[in-house]
């Protein structure tokens, strides 16, 4: 197995381009952990890929900024510094990054990292399902933005081709509050059981979900939404409490939008219902957020 | 932390007379009772501190283990070649070329020292390689071609208990015992303990009709690991003379010599093991894991071998905890006094026997837990599965029985209508009673007195709720999941009774080798024992004892190695007892040789004056110094060693359990207050209050640090840490899904030490180390089911059991 370092992003996509089985390597908490974790001692031979290219060198994909009225999240900035700086541009994504592992791994850990993976608990994808996130593909000689929602196929497989780097995320203008919120069996430290994350978005009209390690993929609460975006429709203005009865219902489709199975993290049945007690207290926090017109990451 | 003055028992007559200030004694700093500091401290805290698997030698080879993917198959053949063959690979080891005795074992020589053409559980050893680097080594293992002849596990302990026609993991079954019954093969031990009419003959429903109110569970603890942090590891170096020298992190290194000379084809003295350092052991260093393979490798190959497991690979290199389903009935009059118990348990002991018998005599005789009960009817089985071996942990079969017995008095408060710890203390054990196995404890037990204090002590601080609110203050912490929705408080009591030091009849002791000479000029100790520092603190309290016992602050321990006797384990809370015992008695030894030295030379005039060591010199009682050591020693060194044993232990009777069959009983109690979010299932420990005696703290600090960490390991148990078997299989060997507790978990603790001296005990002392992992996890799961109103019976509690869904 070789190990490349490109001396910048171009020569970076240059590899890629000539090495479709290498593995790009940002901030290694996952391929590293898979690479080390072989199974040798059971006699499996091990999967290591044919080189590894380490992008953590480059400067291309660690900063941020606007693009537009939409941030640019370069696919290498560690969840340090999401937290640190974009917990009030990006509140749910810095709320998703505050759970991740510990202060180490979010040290070195990046939603490029986690949208490369694309393990179904990722952290980051509900938030980027929930803002209607673009994620920037990168080729010799092409750059495309693909949605969020669009992105994911099936477990560990995303829309990225072989010869495509994963260059950032782009959030689009700051719509309204934010939530996000994730089971876990310890307090910290711990992969979701599932997660949820919401946001509103008043000028629009619009909601938006996203559901975490409930299926095979990062989903959408599709009926969720649907139901919320009309029960909300004529309530923006007056900006009263919800009825419980709307919190509910809406806990309860998003729970119907998971797809959830029994593994050594929870039970299917469990994971369902704690979906639907995420998504209706994230959509209580929300909506006072949006009532009050108060910072949403508060 | 306090110690309690006012329930202080009288000074027992066995005990030597405690002054108030320990400093005085010998006129020394740092001796026993106060928080001398730890020379290992620093380094482990700057990460300096080289632990076992630190070990480097320049010509060294690196060995790794080929494990067998499945929990039970015949081997048709393993086909080497390949392996061989590959550059860098020095050798390829089966079951073929272990030159002596192919099986090893702590209480039966049952496990093959690599597969012997049947693997009985998944990861079970088959091959060993060495190799110049890991990852060639790596490669050779997966050149290795192992045909398998995959066969159906036995998996279900109570069938592997029960029922005759489960297939034996190992053979038929042994003959009966005499004066026993004939059982099924799987079962390792059965011990039934039978008192009052049970031991009569009495019928349950004879028994039942005296009792008003009964109350009957079901409960099961998970295998919990012992998740040490520094995996296994050592390095082993072939000799000039043919034998080997073996560098491990092991508990006790006699017991591994004894294993390993014999499947070496060495005698003993050509076995020598040295202590590395050892990164945690909690009972998962018991049993030999990768010693005999690395010591293999180095004779064979004529080099030195270094074999470290990593993280996954740990899973499967050492023994758990044994799993448990347990069957209690308690029955009670309308006050609350207990009439009857009967509990059957079912250990789960995996694919060999490791110390399954004696955990299995634990939890029989700890069966009832600390209660009076006049009638008592117990059936505890050890038995063998296809599961991964369990063996020694931490409490050691008392955790299982405990969270049975706890579970129940909680059950039968509430079915009296009775406050929790007002039913214990009606019911009690103190000095004076006599345990279920018919032994009187002829020692303080106060555990009345620790109930109340742990009842009164102040209640912690209502939740945070509401926006705003720092969520790692709440159930779910950083992740977010509540600002106060669906949180509801709780509160619950744990009390459970560990016996210390190793029992039935085992002759247990520890050997130290005590030297007083002058170094520089001035005086200085060397102890040198075979005790394993694990962690706990031993290296720190034999220094305390020799300066106490010797009034000389200079002491070093010098590494633990075979080349003195043995000290027995760091196991059962006994080393404080057992190596302390040891070095004080050649302290006692070497303080006389000192004395008759001094008479020799006339000194002192007076000769029958009474004499003591003291601040380096030799003094009268009132303190006319006789002659300094710095004189009276001069080249003259002054060594002495002593084999220390505790008090003779009995077996338990094979039918009714009876039997004086422990040397020491330690108890601890805990309060635990929680918040549980019951919407989703998940818990916040609040408080985690802890009363224990201790008899006498050699060292407060470090005996705060085992309580908190037993606490901390209780509280894994309750809320998380279970190794996931299905089908035989685990499902879960990673710290990524197998959870420990973080800091975040763990909240910090109020600890009320009190100090009621055991007179049969070195300065009193009890041991420590067991007795809050008993009682920590049933506090918590109490009071988990005071905020839900949930059975919860299984522990660890799953947020599936809270919110009231099934468990797949």
């Amino acid at each position: 197995m070789e190990f490349l370092r490109p001396a910048d992003w171009d020569e970076a996509l240059a590899m890629r381009a000539e090495l479709p089985g290498a593995r790009p390597l940002m901030g290694g908490t996952d391929v590293m952990v898979e690479l080390n974790a072989s199974g040798s001692e059971f006699g499996r031979p091990a999967e290591l890929p044919e080189a590894l290219i380490d992008l953590s060198g480059l400067p291309e994909p660690r900063g941020h900024g606007p693009d537009g009225g939409w941030l640019r999240l370069g696919a290498g900035v560690p969840y340090t510094r999401i937290v640190a700086e974009l917990a009030a541009r990006a509140p749910a994504l810095a709320a998703a990054a505050r759970t991740i592992g510990s202060p180490q791994i979010r040290n070195r850990g990046t939603v490029g990292g986690n949208l490369g993976a694309a393990s179904p608990a990722g952290d980051a994808h509900p938030p980027l399902l929930a803002t209607d996130a673009q994620v920037e593909l990168a080729s010799r000689g092409e750059v495309r933005r693909v949605p969020a929602r669009d992105f994911y196929l099936a477990p560990r497989r995303t829309e990225l081709r072989p010869d495509e780097l994963i260059a950032a995320v782009l959030l689009p203008p700051a719509a309204g509050p934010q939530r996000f919120a994730k089971v876990g069996t310890r307090n910290a430290m711990v992969i979701a059981v599932c997660s949820f994350a919401i946001e509103l978005r008043p000028a629009l009209g619009e909601v938006g979900t996203g559901i975490g390690s409930a299926g095979p993929v990062p989903l959408r609460a599709h009926e969720a939404e649907d139901f919320l975006r009309a029960e909300l429709a004529d309530r923006w203005e007056a900006r009263r409490p919800l009825p419980e009865a709307v919190e509910r219902r809406f806990g309860e489709l998003a729970a119907r939008a998971a797809r959830p199975i029994d593994d050594v993290r929870g039970s299917a049945a469990y994971r369902r219902h704690a979906v639907g007690v995420l998504a209706r207290r994230t959509l209580r926090w929300a909506w006072e957020d949006y009532r009050k017109g108060a910072d949403p990451c508060g | 932390m306090t110690a309690s003055s006012e329930t202080r028992a009288p000074a027992a007559p066995a005990a030597p007379p405690v002054p108030a200030d320990p400093a005085e004694r010998g006129g020394v700093r740092h001796g026993v009772g106060t928080d001398a500091p730890r020379p290992d401290g620093v380094l482990k805290v700057t990460g300096e501190f080289a632990y076992s698997s630190d070990l480097w030698a320049d010509d060294m080879l690196w060995g790794a283990t080929l494990r067998s993917p499945h929990p039970h198959a015949r081997i048709r053949g393993i086909d080497l070649t390949e392996a061989v063959r590959l550059p860098g690979v020095y050798a390829v080891l089966t079951h073929e070329d272990v030159p002596g005795a192919k099986y090893y074992g702590l209480e039966r020589a049952d496990q093959p020292v690599l597969a012997d053409g049947k693997v009985r559980y998944q990861g079970e050893p088959v091959a060993i390689v060495a190799a110049d680097h890991p990852e060639t080594a790596r490669r050779a293992m997966m050149r290795i071609a192992v045909d398998y002849e995959v066969l159906e596990p036995v998996s279900d302990a109570r069938r592997a208990a029960f029922d005759p026609a489960c297939p034996p993991v190992h053979g038929p079954a042994a003959p009966p015992e005499p004066g026993g019954a004939a059982r099924p093969a799987n079962v390792v031990r059965y011990q039934p303990v039978r008192t009052g009419a049970f031991a009569a003959g009495a019928g349950l429903d004879e028994v039942r009709a005296q009792a008003d109110v009964i109350v009957t569970g079901e409960y099961q603890v998970g295998m919990q690991d012992q998740a040490f942090l520094g995996p296994e590891s050592g390095l082993a170096v072939p000799a000039a003379d043919g034998g080997v020298d073996l560098y491990v992190a092991t508990q006790w290194l006699h017991v591994d010599q004894s294993q390993l000379a014999p499947c070496l084809g060495l005698p003993p003295e050509k076995v020598r093991l040295n202590l590395a350092g050892v990164g945690g052991a909690f009972g998962a260093r018991e049993d030999l894991s990768m010693q005999a393979h690395a010591c293999l490798l180095a004779l064979r190959t004529g080099r030195p071998v270094k074999m470290v497991y990593h993280r996954e690979e740990s899973f499967f290199g050492h023994v758990h905890r044994h799993p448990a389903t347990m069957r209690y009935e308690h029955g009670a009059r309308a006050d609350g006094t207990l009439v009857f118990a009967t509990m059957e348990i079912v250990l789960d002991g995996g694919a060999y026997a490791s110390t399954t018998s004696a955990v299995v005599g634990v939890a029989s005789s700890m069966a009832v837990g600390p209660y009076e009960v006049p009638n008592v009817r117990v059936d505890a089985y050890g038995v063998y599965t296809n599961n991964p071996p369990c063996g020694a942990m931490r409490g050691f079969g008392a955790v299982q029985a405990c969270f049975g017995y706890e579970s129940q008095m909680d059950r039968l408060a509430e079915a009296l209508g009775m406050h929790p710890v007002e039913l214990r203390i009606r019911n009690a054990m103190s000095e004076g009673s006599r345990t279920a196995t018919g032994q009187p404890v002829d020692m303080p037990l106060p555990m009345a007195d620790m109930l109340a204090r742990a009842r009164a002590l102040p209640p912690p601080a209502e939740p945070e709720t509401g926006p705003g609110t720092d969520p790692r203050r709440l159930p779910g912490g950083v992740a977010g999941t509540t600002r106060g929705e669906g949180v509801v408080r709780g509160v619950g009591y744990g009390v459970g009774i560990k016996n210390i030091c190793y029992s039935e009849s085992f002759d247990d002791y520890s050997t130290a080798r005590v030297r007083l000479e002058l170094v520089g000029g001035e005086p200085a100790v060397q102890v040198h024992t075979a005790a394993a520092e694990v962690g706990q603190g031993l290296v720190t309290v034999q220094q305390q004892v020799a300066r106490t016992e010797l009034g000389v602050e200079r002491v070093v321990v010098r590494p633990a190695d075979t080349a003195v006797g043995s000290s027995g384990s760091s196991s059962a809370s006994r080393q404080s007892y057992m190596t302390g015992g040891a070095v004080k008695a050649a302290c006692e030894a070497v303080r006389e040789a000192v004395f008759r030295l001094a008479r020799e030379r006339g000194l002192p005039p007076g000769a029958d004056d009474a004499l003591e060591l003291r601040g380096g010199a030799v003094v009268t009682r009132l303190g006319a110094v006789v002659a300094e050591l710095a004189e009276l020693l001069a080249d003259t060194a002054v060594e002495e060693t002593r084999v220390f044993r505790h008090r003779p232990t009995r077996p338990m009777d094979p039918l009714t359990g009876q039997g004086d069959a422990h040397v020491q009983f330690a108890m601890c109690v805990h309060r635990a207050v929680v918040d549980v979010d019951t919407e989703l299932g998940l818990v916040r420990v609040v408080e985690l209050a802890a009363v224990q005696d201790v008899g006498r703290a050699l060292n407060p600090l470090q005996l705060a640090g085992q309580i908190h960490g037993g606490s901390a390991q209780g509280l894994g148990l309750a809320l998380m840490e279970e190794v996931q078997v299905r089908d035989a299989a685990v499902r879960n060997p990673s710290f990524t899904d197998y959870l420990i507790p973080t800091i975040l978990d763990m909240p910090p603790m109020r600890v009320e030490i009190l100090e009621h001296p055991d007179p049969h005990a070195p300065y009193g002392l009890r041991g420590a180390g067991e007795p809050p992992t008993l009682s920590s996890t049933p506090a918590i799961i109490a009071a988990i089911r005071a905020a839900t109103g949930r059975p919860l019976a299984h522990a660890p509690v799953r947020p599936e059991d809270i919110v009231g869904l099934p468990v797949p």
